[in-house]
């Protein structure tokens, strides 16, 4: 479980989180949601240990993340952040074996060796595996990323804006990836997302940022309503029902 | 970590080290090698085999610095003689000759290596706190900060007339080395080992502090070890043969393009490509205006320099097609 105290944070003088507390549920899709500068990021950020809080404190399972082994903690959670733009000249299958780092320290086993199989049928990429990233399109290349965080093989994985430089081909593809770690993998995924969209269809737990303080969490129920929407992103927005899901219409 | 190019540059170095024991000013057949210390075994014990190490392992050993330097500060035009370690390195060994001429090598290695150590934080420090960090600024910030300790080296070398001692030390050449004035690249080979050691913790490093963390890497450290590897690496071959310009910047990138940049694959492909072009470049130097000799460095910095133009050319033909 991860727990969130009381959290601050603030650059040079200017507080871009206030007094953020919540608990993200297990097993379940959580996406953090709200405008430019609304401290999304950062707090996820802060919450994967890539950021110091100025203020409050993250608990994992119960421990603070300060106190977590750095190695250990990278077998419990694994972190992407945006901009995957490197051009690093390594192979799919060399990236994703990067996943398997925390546990192997280079020196794959058998076990490793499966897990990054499993990591690269799962996003469904085996057939590019000796492809240079610096090859690929920006999709094949975030589908990349992805699978070496699904290699790590973590309890919680937290992504900021995975569907970045997405089509929606790609994107309706990593969001089911998502879906199908929580349901058959049980895994607890937590994600900064733009797209209010996806967030209605996909996300199970809804946290909703603005100007640095929470405006509410909850669910789809409880978030994606005018109301709120109007509260967080200032403009006027007409929700739909189709087909059980409720559709954000904000284009016009 | 090898490859098919492996096995063909292994042979290319094999071949070249014969020929390099072979050419000399005293020619002898390898067949009449006698056990007289005096006559042609003695000449192969005391200078041929000397230099052929030394060349091996200054060349092998800057350009796995090199690509070492170019993967963790995540540019490939940086190097230890582009960011200033080796300008450093000039600095620390006229430092220790101005201080203590008649002391040992190894106090004056110590101090060489201190001063490429400082020289490269210093570099990485000033990065960091550069206001735009591009592919172009990184190594221009570094040609910037070498260049300044250059012309402070020419100043002390100017003031206390050891002009023609730094030239004659630190042009790049292995016309001097002879038993018992190059066993000091020895240390070259156990760091070049180290190196390897940490070959994935450098790769990852290479890309990036978040995505370091997330594996659970300390970045901090993992940076500071390979700095620190990469200048003991440069001052060792610069104290023993002087610098090879464009050597530790072209040969890194020309492996980068056929073995990627993943370290712990490169490696050992990226050591025999710089034993074999240094090899090539001191036979070159050798044979050119016998039986004279040009400076390695200067050989080097013409086949080193053309070389990486080369990889410009063929990269802006790439992008632009």
């Amino acid at each position: 479980m991860i727990e969130i105290r009381n959290i601050a944070k603030s650059y040079g003088g200017k507080e871009v989180l206030r007094n953020i507390s919540l608990t993200l549920p297990e097993n379940r899709i959580s996406a953090f949601i709200g405008s430019n500068g609304a401290g999304k990021s950062t707090l996820l950020s802060i919450i994967s240990r890539l950021l110091p809080q100025s203020g409050g404190e993250v608990r994992i399972d119960g421990k603070p993340v300060g106190d977590w082994d750095s190695r250990e903690l990278a077998k419990r959670l694994a972190v992407l952040r945006q901009s995957n733009f490197m051009d690093i000249r390594l192979t799919v299958g060399e990236l994703v074996a990067f996943g398997r780092f925390p546990y192997s320290q280079g020196r794959l086993n058998e076990e490793d060796g499966r897990m990054v199989e499993k990591a690269l049928s799962y996003l469904d990429i085996t057939d590019i595996r000796d492809r240079f990233l610096d090859e690929l399109s920006g999709g094949q290349r975030q589908m990349a990323f992805i699978a070496m965080v699904i290699a790590q093989d973590t309890r919680y994985v937290l992504l900021d804006e995975p569907l970045n430089n997405l089509d929606i081909r790609h994107s309706v593809h990593m969001m089911k990836v998502l879906r199908k770690l929580v349901d058959e993998m049980g895994k607890t995924v937590i994600l900064v997302i733009h797209d209010i969209n996806f967030v209605s269809c996909y996300a199970d737990h809804i946290v909703a940022l603005r100007d640095g303080e929470l405006v509410g969490a909850g669910g789809r129920g409880d978030i994606i309503t005018p109301r709120v929407l109007e509260n967080i992103y200032g403009l006027d927005i007409d929700i739909r029902e189709i087909d059980g899901n409720r559709i954000c219409v904000y284009y016009a | 970590m090898t490859s098919r190019a492996t096995l063909p540059m292994a042979i290319v170095l094999a071949a070249l080290s014969l020929l390099s024991l072979a050419v000399g000013n005293a020619g002898f057949i390898l067949g009449g090698v006698s056990a007289l210390e005096s006559g042609p075994a003695g000449l192969l014990l005391i200078s041929r085999v000397p230099r052929l190490v030394a060349v091996v392992v200054a060349g092998g050993g800057m350009c796995v610095a090199g690509m070492i330097t170019q993967t963790i500060a995540r540019n490939r035009f940086v190097s230890p003689s582009t960011v200033g370690t080796v300008a450093w390195c000039k600095l620390g060994i006229l430092t220790g000759t101005l201080a203590f001429a008649r002391a040992p090598i190894m106090p004056r290695m110590a101090l060489a290596f201190a001063f490429s150590l400082a020289g490269t934080f210093f570099f990485m420090r000033t990065l960091s706190r550069a206001p735009v960090r591009n592919i172009v600024t990184v190594p221009l910030i570094g040609m910037i900060l070498g260049a300044v300790v250059e012309s402070a080296n020419t100043y002390l070398a100017t003031r206390y007339d050891l002009v023609q001692n730094m030239e004659s030390w630190l042009q790049g050449s292995f016309a001097l080395v002879v038993r018992g004035r190059y066993e000091l690249l020895y240390i070259g080979v156990p760091a070049a080992g180290v190196m390897y050691l940490y070959a994935d913790k450098f790769t990852i490093a290479g890309m990036g502090g978040d995505f370091a963390r997330g594996l659970g890497l300390n970045h901090g450290q993992i940076m500071a070890i390979g700095l620190s590897l990469t200048a003991l690496m440069t001052s060792i071959v610069t104290i023993t043969v002087g610098g090879l310009p464009f050597v530790d910047l072209a040969i890194p990138n020309l492996a980068a393009v056929f073995r990627g940049d993943n370290l712990r694959s490169n490696l050992l492909d990226t050591a025999l490509l710089g034993a074999d072009f240094v090899l090539f470049c001191d036979l070159v130097s050798r044979l050119v205006m016998r039986p004279y000799e040009v400076p390695v460095g200067v050989t080097a910095s013409l086949l080193g320099g053309s070389v990486f133009l080369w990889l410009l050319v063929r990269r802006n033909r790439l992008a632009g097609a």
